[in-house]
């Protein structure tokens, strides 16, 4: 590590390249895997371990200069507005997929049901009988072919609950949990703020302790979807982008939860993190933070108005 | 440096001049200049093209005017000295608000042609348009009348083993007839990408989408035959999918009408009749020299892996219902022929496969076989 | 200086130096460019004349489909990264970049994305051969097996392009030298801030639509599928949500090149440099809200249409307050034409032309006409070939003596400059013709009455090709025997790169520089 002057200049690093190699190792892996090729799940195991082991080290070095002081001010903020961008960069991400959900919702199944006047045509020609609902239950295809159709819509859906069981309704109750996260995982911020480890570690694993739950949730949500429901990737726009956001959230979340896993443990295995310098946990409560505003909105807009 | 600009220059002038002369006839080889049409819309989608044309050249007569001047008049060489300036309110307010007064100027009647052209109402005549890979289908709505539309220009015209002829790529095995001073309705759709209706003589441009339809109109006065293309990627042949309409006056068009309708009643009346195999075969190998060795090629040897081998093919040897169904149904990337082909056609080809190239199942099938398949019998 | 390169591979490979990462990225950029070339070659041979010569529409489709690709994202995009990498940390007397690794990082994912695109010509069923827009269903349940290969690669280079942008963006907030308020950076830096913004906003709407069309193979969705309830004018939608400020990504930047050779060929301080700031802003911002205008023809309600094309329409406004005022820059100026300054006055002329031509496709109507012909090939080469790769080569003339410490040699650079501004005039400029007369795009076969257009237009193309080798050996004899450059290497050049010596030290700035 060179430092001339008062500018940071780092030397250099092996990490790169083999970041490259390995990223490019797993989606090679996974094209072939998907394409239905025999050495595709070697490769793409291959390429994830070559990515992890590349992490665990970048992010060891990063960890390690820090704590030898080498890490300017400057380059301290230049971390922050890494993560910064970094975040923006994944809004944009879930802005593509809720902006689907819109147009399928607001556009495509109007339309299709001979809504607007441009495509008065389209379910007298097309789709006899197809009427925009949303949940989407009986899609286009079922409409105008009855039995013979490929796509077919979910038996249930997701959506609002009755005033009576709504304690009983899932989605809530992972809006609660992810919710309180949130607020725990400030209160670990300012406990480490304040110096107060104890405090850190305790709120910091009650946050942890909360996304597990939350996964689990999930989890449990998409077997009784699959199982009981008929509700899969395959039912129509319904499905599809129902899947699609909970499904790419609850990725999102996954990470957050091995980020802030990995934060916990530094804490409680090497006593990281100062009350002036903590930006590694501050990055990972950041993406905590997004990670709990994408499901505000994904349960407004898939489940109460879905 | 002053050359470079002038040539700049010339192109422009050289296009505007040229752009007079591209009505005419005799120099279509060269055409350089959007058709007029034979629209009252074309025409004013002609007139908007023609004025922003024009506004952007007298800009450019300006911005590049300016630009050579100051190249010429304030070179070093020429022992020019920089001058500093390097503001202006004034000017900066000029050239955003100029730009915009001509802005608003253009956009006044582009909006009043688009209100036009978006107006479907109130049609005398609905066609629906359905791309396929790589044809057209022409239905007309509630009228009993539908076809098929292809490429009519031979394989040896392409591949340069022939002189081309004038309507080289632009020609087709059946066109589209509508009748003149009728607002005529196209619904546009397709069955399996997305492909684009155009005729630039009637200025009409659409997306045919899947599962969608689109809806765009003309009214053609004068009598006589538009050509247009695909015009959006739809795969392999997207270049050999033309579009030829041919406008009549209204009695004439009835009378055609009643011929396509006698025509289908007569391929109905013939299904019903028996063959000998002798006839199949003969149809048959007609047929598929028509229709199928395109892919398949003239021996059936095919082109593997693409396009399977019909000689030795394990369908056309085996299970009989399996091939109807290829045939009429199609599969991943062989066509569905079951409404392009007559159910004479379709026994026809088929027969003539299941003997021919070798294959030697012996077995014919009639003209009803395929009418009850399509019947789900 | 404390150290300089390391020596062998290992420099290149493990390097976390702004100079050889944008040395990288520039070198990689033009291999791509002339494979991209060469794709275009095949093509424009094809075209040559009526009837299928040389190759099968099959294979036509998938150079069509590659030449977009490759110069896009392999091209383009990475030789304006290239710039940055250079230019930046020396104009804003930084160090070097915010995050050199990640730097490393963002380049070295390229070779391999871009391997594994080109791979895609080998498999069975071909490359991709749903042009480089990809619309669905051709590109998803129509699409050859190594589509697969190509969303991932997609992919790959999207995640590059983020790491690179938020590292652009990181360097210029964060590093610049006391005393370089924002209104003081030079406009190439100005120009490169708001692209970077731009590509952190949409390369993950990218992302997010392959991904669409990966599940809707794969694994049974119905995004783009009406039977289901999509669309498939929704992946339009997304896609040029995307892919309308992608164009914007590949034009700002040249702006910013521009904008600095002017003012040092005419020995005159750029005019209007904060009215370059705001139209660079508000054309950045109008990007976002014009996508449709690709989508003229999908059968969109008419208030959308007009939304559209009034949009659209507007961004001629801050475009032409640029021109205006690189026009007026060099209006009293003491101008000298070396070879940066021919190929900056070329681009604003040309660019304008395709400017022009842009402004005709924003009229709805007359769109109609227009859509998908060659009229809007010729749009698009107008605004990239003197646009953007004119810009590139300009800044590589401008900052080569700086990098490498040699001038180039002259005379060979006006004749790069005139047999490219020759060629490519007559390649493009008859596509207007060939457009308007009714040529439809990506077709491997026409009728005669496109035949002499397109005669010259692919003599043209093979002119300019033989151009850009003139301009490789110009180059590589440069770097390797040029003459002795000196420090301010222009005469009229004004900011801090020019205050280093030449080439510039491995580390430029070992403390903060003065700002005046
Ligand atoms: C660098 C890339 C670049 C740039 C800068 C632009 C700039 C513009 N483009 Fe272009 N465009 C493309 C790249 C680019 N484009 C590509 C790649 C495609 C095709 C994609 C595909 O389908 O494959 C395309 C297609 C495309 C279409 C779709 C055409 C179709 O498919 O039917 C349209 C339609 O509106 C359009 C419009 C414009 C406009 C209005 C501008 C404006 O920004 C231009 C503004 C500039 C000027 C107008 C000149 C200078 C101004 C003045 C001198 C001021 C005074 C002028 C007036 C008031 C007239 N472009
Ligand atoms: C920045 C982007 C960029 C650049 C620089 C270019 C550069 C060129 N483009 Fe391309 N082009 C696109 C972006 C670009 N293009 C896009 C996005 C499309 C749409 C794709 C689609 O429809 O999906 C397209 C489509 C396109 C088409 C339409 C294809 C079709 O619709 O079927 C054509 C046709 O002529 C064409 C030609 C050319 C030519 C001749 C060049 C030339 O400028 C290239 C010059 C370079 C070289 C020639 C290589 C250098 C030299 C050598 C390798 C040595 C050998 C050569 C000799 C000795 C002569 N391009
Ligand atoms: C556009 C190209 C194309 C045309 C034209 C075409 N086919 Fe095919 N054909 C294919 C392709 C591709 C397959 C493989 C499809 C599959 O396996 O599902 C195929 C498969 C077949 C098969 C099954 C062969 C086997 O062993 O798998 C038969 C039989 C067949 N076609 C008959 C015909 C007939 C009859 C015609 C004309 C009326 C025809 N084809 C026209 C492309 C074409
Ligand atoms: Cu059909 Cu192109
Ligand atoms: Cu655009």
């Amino acid at each position: 590590m060179a430092t001339e002057g008062t500018y940071y200049v780092p030397e250099q690093s092996k990490l790169p390249i083999f970041a490259s190699f390995g990223l490019f190792l797993t989606v090679f892996g996974a094209a072939n895997w998907i394409n239905g090729s025999d050495n595709g799940p070697m490769m793409f195991m291959a390429g994830g371990f070559v990515m992890a082991v590349v992490l665990w080290n970048w992010f060891s070095t990063v960890i390690d200069e820090n704590m030898n002081g080498l890490n300017s001010p400057q380059l301290k903020r230049s971390y922050v507005w890494g993560m910064g961008w970094f975040i923006f960069s994944e809004v944009m991400f879930f802005a593509a997929f809720f902006g689907a959900l819109y147009y399928i919702r607001n556009f495509s199944l109007p339309w299709l049901a001979g809504e607007g006047d441009h495509s008065s045509m389209t379910p007298e020609v097309l789709w006899p009988g197809f009427e925009a609902h949303w949940p989407l239950m009986t899609t286009p295809d079922m409409a105008a072919n009855g039995e013979a159709a490929k796509v077919l819509g979910p038996a249930q859906n997701m959506s609002g609950s009755t005033v009576e069981n709504v304690w009983s309704w899932l989605p809530l109750w992972n809006t609660i949990v992810l919710m309180t996260s949130s607020v725990t995982v400030h209160f670990a911020h300012t406990a480490i703020k304040k110096d107060n480890r104890k405090g850190f570690n305790l709120w910091l694993g009650i946050t942890v302790l909360l996304g597990f739950i939350f996964l689990g949730l999930q989890a449990e949500e998409y077997i009784v979807a699959y199982n009981d429901m008929g509700l899969t990737l395959e039912s129509g726009a319904y499905g599809t982008t129902f899947f699609m956001l909970t499904g790419f959230h609850g990725a999102h979340v996954t990470m957050g939860t091995i980020m802030l896993l990995v934060m916990w443990l530094r804490s409680m295995l090497k006593g990281h993190f100062k009350s002036d310098d903590q930006f590694g946990f501050e990055a990972a409560s950041w993406y905590w933070h997004f990670v709990d505003v994408v499901w505000v909105g994904l349960f407004i807009f898939v489940y109460v108005f879905g | 440096m002053l050359k470079q600009a002038k040539s700049c220059f010339a192109w422009l002038l050289g296009l505007s001049f040229t752009s007079q002369f591209a009505l005419a006839d005799d120099v279509k080889r060269w055409g350089v200049n959007m058709t007029q049409g034979v629209t009252d819309v074309s025409r004013e989608i002609y007139g908007l093209h023609m004025d922003i044309f024009w506004w952007c050249v007298a800009i450019g007569v300006v911005v590049f005017g300016v630009m050579i001047y100051t190249m010429i008049a304030h070179r070093k060489a020429n022992g020019a000295k920089a001058a500093n300036f390097h503001e202006s309110t004034t000017l900066e307010i000029l050239w955003t608000v100029v730009p915009i007064i001509i802005l608003v100027i253009m956009v006044i009647p582009a909006t009043k042609t688009l209100i036009k052209v978006y107006d479907t109402s109130e049609p005398d005549l609905d066609v629906v348009v359905t791309g396929y890979q790589w044809k057209w289908k022409y239905e007309y709505l509630n009228q009993d009348v539908s076809f098929f539309s292809s490429l009519s220009t031979p394989q040896d015209e392409i591949y340069n083993r022939a002189p081309k002829g004038p309507n080289y790529l632009l020609e087709v095995d059946q066109e589209l007839v509508i009748p003149t001073k009728q607002k005529v309705r196209f619904l546009i759709t397709a069955n399996d990408v997305i492909h684009a209706w155009w005729v630039p003589d009637l200025a009409v441009k659409k997306d045919a989408i899947p599962g969608f339809i689109n809806e765009s109109w003309t009214y053609v006065e004068e009598p006589g035959i538009y050509r247009g293309q695909c015009a959006e990627l739809c795969g392999k042949d997207h270049g050999f999918m033309p579009i030829v309409v041919r406008a009549v006056p209204q009695a004439e068009f009835d009378a055609w009408m009643n011929k396509k309708r006698e025509a289908a009643a007569a391929i109905a009346e013939a299904a019903k009749q028996t063959l000998t195999f002798d006839e199949l075969y003969a149809q048959g190998e007609a047929v598929y020299q028509k229709h199928c060795a395109a892919c398949h090629q003239a021996d059936g040897k095919g082109i593997p892996p693409t396009f399977p081998a019909i000689a030795g093919s394990p369908i056309a040897n085996g299970d009989m219902r399996a091939h109807i169904d290829r045939v009429l149904n199609g599969g991943q990337g062989m066509p569905p022929f079951g409404e392009q082909l007559t159910p004479v056609e379709s026994a026809a080809v088929i027969t003539f496969q299941r003997n021919a190239f070798g294959n030697n199942t012996g077995s014919e099938l009639q003209p009803i076989d395929i009418v009850n398949f399509k019947q789900g019998l | 200086m404390a150290h300089g390169p390391a020596k062998g591979i290992t420099r290149w490979l493990y390097t976390t130096n702004h100079k050889d990462i944008g040395s990288m990225y520039l070198w990689f950029s033009f291999l791509m460019f002339l494979l991209g070339g060469v794709f275009a070659l095949v093509i424009r041979a094809e075209l040559f004349e009526p009837g299928l010569q040389i190759v099968e529409p099959e294979f036509f489709n998938q150079m069509t489909t590659m030449h977009g690709l490759v110069m896009v994202f392999g091209a383009v995009m990475p030789a304006f990264v290239g710039l940055a990498n250079w230019m930046v940390p020396m104009m804003i007397g930084a160090p070097d970049m915010a995050l050199p690794r990640m730097n490393n990082w963002s380049f070295w994912i390229l070779p391999f994305a871009f391997a594994m695109l080109a791979s895609t010509l080998f498999m069975e069923g071909g490359a991709p051969n749903f042009g480089w827009t990809f619309y669905a269903p051709l590109s998803t349940t129509y699409a050859p097996p190594s589509v697969t290969f190509f969303i991932f690669a997609v992919h790959i280079m999207g995640a590059s392009s983020i790491m690179g942008a938020i590292n652009i963006i990181a360097t210029i907030l964060n590093m610049r030298a006391p005393g370089m308020t924002l209104m003081k950076m030079p406009l190439f830096v100005w120009t490169w801030l708001i692209t970077a913004y731009l590509l952190i906003a949409v390369m993950p709407v990218l992302a997010g639509v392959v991904t669409m069309m990966l599940m809707d193979i794969h694994f049974g969705t119905s995004f783009f599928s009406a039977a289901g309830g999509g669309d498939p004018v929704l992946f339009q939608h997304v896609f040029w949500f995307f892919g309308h400020p992608e164009v914007y990504i590949m034009i700002l930047p040249a702006f910013g090149v521009v904008s600095a050779i002017i003012p040092t060929f005419a020995r005159k301080p750029l005019f209007g440099y904060a009215s370059m700031v705001y139209a660079t802003a508000s054309i950045a911002f109008l990007s976002f809200i014009v996508w449709a205008h690709h989508m003229f023809t999908v059968g969109m309600p008419i208030a959308g249409e007009l939304f559209f094309m009034y949009a659209t329409m507007l961004i001629a406004v801050p475009t032409g307050v640029k021109v205006f005022n690189w026009v007026t820059t060099m209006f009293k100026g003491s101008m000298t034409f070396e070879t940066p300054m021919l190929f900056s006055v070329a681009f604003v002329i040309l660019f304008t032309i395709g400017g022009f031509s842009g402004l005709m496709l924003a009229i709805a109507p007359a769109d109609f006409q227009y859509h998908d012909t060659y009229f809007v090939v010729a749009h698009f080469h107008y605004v990239l070939v003197p646009g953007a790769i004119f810009s590139i080569t300009a800044g590589v003339y401008y900052w080569l003596p700086k990098w490498c410490g040699n001038m180039y040699d002259e005379t060979m650079g006006k004749m790069h400059f005139w047999m490219a501004f020759i060629g490519l005039n007559l390649t493009f400029f008859p596509m207007h013709f060939a457009g308007l007369a009714g040529m439809p795009r990506r077709i491997p076969d026409y009728n005669m009455m496109f035949a002499d257009w397109n005669m010259i237009s692919s003599v043209g193309a093979f002119l300019f090709g033989a151009a850009q080798l003139l301009f490789l050996y110009n180059v590589i004899a440069t770097i390797v025997s040029g003459k002795k450059a000196t420090d301010r290497v222009w005469e009229g050049s004004h900011g801090l790169e020019w205050t280093v010596p030449s080439p510039a030290p491995y580390h430029t700035f070992s403390t903060p520089p003065e700002v005046k």
